[in-house]
C-alpha cells in the first residue's frame, strides 16, 4: 500500500515529535494519521493529482534527519543579507544559524517547538485553520509527521521593519523534511516573508505546510523560491484564510526539483485582494506542478493570477488553476493567465484553469497559451550577429524575467536573475 | 563587395529567384525596384541567410568569401546588415540590450575586447540623436509596439551603431512619413563612404532623390530585367514595369 512504509516506521517516530505531551496535538497528529492510513499517498486517480505521480516517495522511505550539519558558505550563497533568516536544517530549526536579532517591534518570530512550548493554547487555536487533513493526503502527512518550523506572530498594526527569509535546508540524503509554519498577522499587520528551499544532497523529501492567517486589512508578501537539488520530491502548500479587505501577495518561483508540487490556496473574505504570480523552469526530466485555488467566499473581492512556465528537454509542467466565486461573491473581479514555453519537441505542459462561478454580477475572466520560440526572432538576433543558442537564451531569458521583473526586493531579484541566466546563459547584461 | 552569381532559390520547391547575376563594388549604392512578390525580400533574406530558402544553382562570393557557406550571425558579424521590410518584436529585450550584445559579439568575432560601457553609451546616444530618435526608445522592448515608421527608424538606428560593410534595406522607406524619410534618408547618407555598399529595395523613386544610387535594377520574375543610371527609376516611376516584363538585362 501507498505509505505502507512510513506508517510502520511511525509509533517509533511519534515520541519524538514535538508536542508529544499535548493532548490536543496527539489528538490533531491521530487524526492526521488516520486519514492518511486509508489510501498513503495522492494517487493519479484523484482529479487534482492527475499530472503528477508520487510513486517515488515509497521507493525510497525518507526519514526526519537529526543532523544539523551546513556548509556555511553554501548557506551564504541563498542567505539575502538585507532580511533577518531563519533557518531549519533537515526540517528542525536551527538557532545557531537563524539571524534574528535585528527583528524590531511587536513581532514574534520563534520555532514551532519553541511555540509549542511556550504557548500551546495559541497554537491549538490556530493550527489547522487554513488547512485540514481532508485537502489531501500530503497535509494529512504534514499533519502527522511535521517536526518543526517557524510560527510568526505579527500584532495589529505592526509591520516587520524588515524581509524574513526562511531557509529550509536539507543536508543528509534521503531526508525527509517536514515543516509546518504558522504566519499570522493581526489587523493591519504587514509582512513580507522569503521562503527558499535548497539542498546539498541529492535525494530527499521536503513536505512543508504553510498556513496564514490574515485579518482585516493585513497585508502579506510571499515569495517561494524553490531550488530543491535535482533528484529531490518537493511538496509545499501554502493555505491563506484573508480576512476583509486583506491583500496576499505571492510569488512562486519553482526553478528546482526532480518533481514539485504547491499548492497555493486562498480563501477571500469581503473586498480582500489576492495577486498570485509564478514562474516555474523545468529541464531534464524535472516535474513541477502548481495548483492554485483562489476562493471568492465574499463580494468584491479582486484576484489576479499571471504564471509562466518553461520546460525543456523531456520535462513536464502541470497548471492547475482554480477560481472559485461562491453565490455570495457578487463583484469579484478576477483575472487568470498562464503562458507556457515549450523548448523542446518532448517538454510537456498540462494546463487547466477552472473557473466556477456561482454568483452572476462578476468579472472573470482568464487566458492560457502554450508555445515556442518563434524562429522569426530567433533568425532577427542572428541577423544582428549573436548566434543561435544565445539568441535562444536570451528570448527563453526574456519571457521568463517578466515574472522576475515583478519582485520588488532587489537582493531577491538580483538573485533570481542569476539563477535564470545559471539556466539560459545569455550575453550579460 | 558582394557578386551574386546566376543565382536560383526555391521556398518549397516553388522557385522564386531564377538566374539573379548582380555585382556591388565597395562605396556603390544599388536600388533594386521590381513588383510585388518579384523576389526582392526573398533576395535580401538569402543574403542575410534566413532559413527555408533553398540555393538549386548559382554563387554569392561576399568579400571573397561564399557568403551562402556561413552561418546568419557570422554574416552579420563579417559586416552584412538587412534592415528588414518587417522588423521583428522582441517583447523582453530592450533595445539597448540587443545593440550592445550585438556590438560585443562582432567585437569578439573581430578579436576585440568588449565596448566600454561609457564608450557605447556615447556612440549609441550620438547615433539616436542623429536619427533623431527620444532617448526612451533604447530603454523599451524592441520593436515592441513601435509605430511602422519608428521600426524602421529603429532598423536604421542599429546600422548606424553596428556600422556594417554591406547594408541591404528592405523597403525602409515604407511607412515613414515625409520628415522621418528625409531624418532616415540623411542617416542613411550619413554612413555612406568610400568602403560601404548599400543594396536599397523600395518602390518609390522619392527615396532616390534623398539617397542618390550609382545603379538602379529592376527585378521582376526572380531575375534582373533591367539595369540602369538613376534615370530608370524616373523611368519606371512615369511607365511602371509591365514594358520590361518578360524582358531579360
Ligand atoms: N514561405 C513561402 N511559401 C511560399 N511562397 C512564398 C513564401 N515566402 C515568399 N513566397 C513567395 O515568394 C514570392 C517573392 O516574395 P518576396 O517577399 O521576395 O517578394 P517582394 O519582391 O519582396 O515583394 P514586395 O514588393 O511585396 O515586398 C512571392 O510570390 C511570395 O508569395
Ligand atoms: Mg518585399
Amino acid at each position: 500500500m501507498s505509505g505502507a512504509a512510513y506508517l510502520t516506521s511511525y509509533p517509533e517516530l511519534a515520541a519524538s515529535l514535538p508536542g508529544f505531551d499535548l493532548p490536543w496535538l496527539q489528538g490533531f497528529r491521530n487524526q492526521a494519521l488516520q486519514t492518511f492510513a486509508v489510501n498513503g499517498f495522492p494517487g493519479n486517480r484523484e482529479e487534482e493529482w492527475r499530472y503528477t505521480n508520487l510513486s517515488a516517495l515509497n521507493k525510497t522511505v525518507f526519514v526526519p534527519s537529526a543532523n544539523q550539519l551546513v556548509d556555511e558558505d553554501w548557506l551564504n550563497r541563498y542567505r539575502l543579507d538585507d532580511a533577518a533568516s531563519v533557518v531549519l536544517v533537515n526540517g528542525q530549526f536551527s538557532a545557531s544559524l537563524s539571524r534574528l536579532q535585528d527583528l524590531a517591534g511587536k513581532v514574534s518570530v520563534s520555532s514551532l517547538k519553541q511555540a509549542l512550548q511556550d504557548n500551546p493554547a495559541w497554537l491549538e487555536s490556530r493550527l489547522g485553520q487554513a488547512v485540514t487533513s481532508a485537502e489531501h493526503n500530503l497535509v494529512a502527512f504534514n499533519n502527522a509527521w511535521f517536526t518543526d518550523g517557524v510560527v510568526i506572530d505579527v500584532a495589529a498594526k505592526q509591520q516587520l521593519d524588515r524581509p524574513l527569509q526562511i531557509l529550509h535546508l536539507v543536508t543528509q540524503a534521503d531526508a525527509l523534511a517536514a515543516t509546518r509554519n504558522l504566519f499570522v498577522l493581526n489587523e493591519q499587520a504587514e509582512a513580507e516573508i522569503i521562503e527558499t528551499y535548497v539542498g546539498s544532497v541529492d535525494s530527499y523529501f521536503t513536505a512543508s505546510v504553510n498556513e496564514c492567517l490574515l485579518a482585516g486589512n493585513a497585508a502579506l508578501t510571499l515569495y517561494k523560491v524553490q531550488l530543491e537539488a535535482e533528484k529531490a520530491q518537493h511538496f509545499g502548500g501554502t493555505y491563506v484564510k484573508q480576512a476583509r479587505d486583506s491583500r496576499f501577495m505571492h510569488h512562486n518561483f519553482a526553478l528546482g526539483s526532480g518533481l514539485a508540487r504547491s499548492d497555493i490556496h486562498s480563501d477571500l473574505d469581503t473586498a480582500a485582494e489576492c495577486s498570485l504570480n509564478g514562474l516555474f523552469v523545468a529541464g531534464k526530466r524535472q516535474h513541477i506542478d502548481n495548483h492554485t485555488r483562489i476562493n471568492h467566499l465574499k463580494p468584491h473581492g479582486i484576484s489576479r493570477e499571471f504564471y509562466k512556465g518553461v520546460l525543456d528537454n523531456k520535462a513536464r509542467g502541470v497548471f492547475q488553476g482554480r477560481v472559485i466565486v461562491a453565490e455570495d461573491a457578487q463583484r469579484t473581479d478576477s483575472e487568470m493567465n498562464n503562458r507556457n514555453l515549450l523548448l523542446s519537441a518532448d517538454a510537456e505542459v498540462d494546463t487547466k484553469p477552472q473557473l466556477e462561478i456561482y454568483a452572476d454580477d462578476v468579472k472573470c475572466s482568464h487566458g492560457v497559451t502554450v508555445g515556442q520560440l518563434e524562429e522569426k526572432s530567433v533568425f532577427y538576433l542572428q541577423s544582428r550577429g549573436i548566434d543561435e543558442a544565445t539568441a535562444r537564451n536570451i528570448l527563453t531569458f526574456a519571457f521568463a524575467n517578466e515574472m522576475v521583473d515583478k519582485v520588488e526586493n532587489a537582493e531577491l531579484k538580483a538573485l533570481l536573475l542569476k539563477e535564470l541566466l545559471e539556466r539560459f546563459p545569455a550575453i550579460s547584461l | 563587395m558582394l557578386s551574386i552569381k546566376n543565382l536560383h532559390v526555391s521556398i518549397n520547391d516553388k522557385p522564386i529567384l531564377k538566374g539573379l547575376t548582380l555585382d556591388i563594388n565597395p562605396g556603390e549604392v544599388h536600388a533594386i525596384m521590381g513588383p510585388n512578390g518579384a523576389g526582392k525580400s526573398t533576395l535580401s533574406h538569402v543574403l542575410s541567410g534566413k532559413a527555408g530558402y533553398t540555393v538549386t544553382e548559382g554563387s554569392v562570393t561576399y568579400q571573397g568569401k561564399d557568403l551562402l557557406e556561413l552561418a546568419p550571425e557570422i554574416r552579420a558579424r563579417e559586416g552584412v546588415f538587412l534592415a528588414f521590410q518587417y522588423p521583428v518584436e522582441i517583447p523582453g529585450v530592450s533595445n539597448i540590450y540587443l545593440l550592445k550584445a550585438a556590438l560585443n559579439a562582432m567585437r569578439k568575432h573581430h578579436g576585440l575586447p568588449e565596448v566600454d560601457a561609457m564608450d557605447f553609451l556615447t556612440i549609441v546616444k550620438s547615433k539616436v540623436k542623429l536619427l533623431q530618435m527620444d532617448e526612451k526608445f533604447l530603454y523599451r522592448a524592441v520593436n515592441e509596439g513601435f509605430s511602422g515608421g519608428e521600426k524602421k527608424r529603429n532598423e536604421i538606428l542599429q546600422a548606424a551603431i553596428l556600422e556594417p560593410k554591406l547594408c541591404i534595406l528592405d523597403e525602409t522607406d515604407s511607412g515613414l512619413d515625409i520628415d522621418a524619410l528625409r531624418i532616415v534618408s540623411e542617416g542613411v547618407n550619413s554612413l555612406r563612404n568610400a568602403e560601404r555598399s548599400f543594396l536599397m529595395i523600395t518602390h518609390y523613386q522619392r527615396l532616390l532623390d534623398y539617397i542618390k544610387p550609382d545603379v538602379v535594377h529592376v527585378l521582376a520574375d526572380g531575375k534582373i530585367v533591367k539595369s540602369g543610371g538613376p534615370e530608370l527609376a524616373l523611368e519606371l516611376e512615369e511607365r511602371g514595369y509591365s514594358w520590361l516584363e518578360g524582358q531579360a538585362a
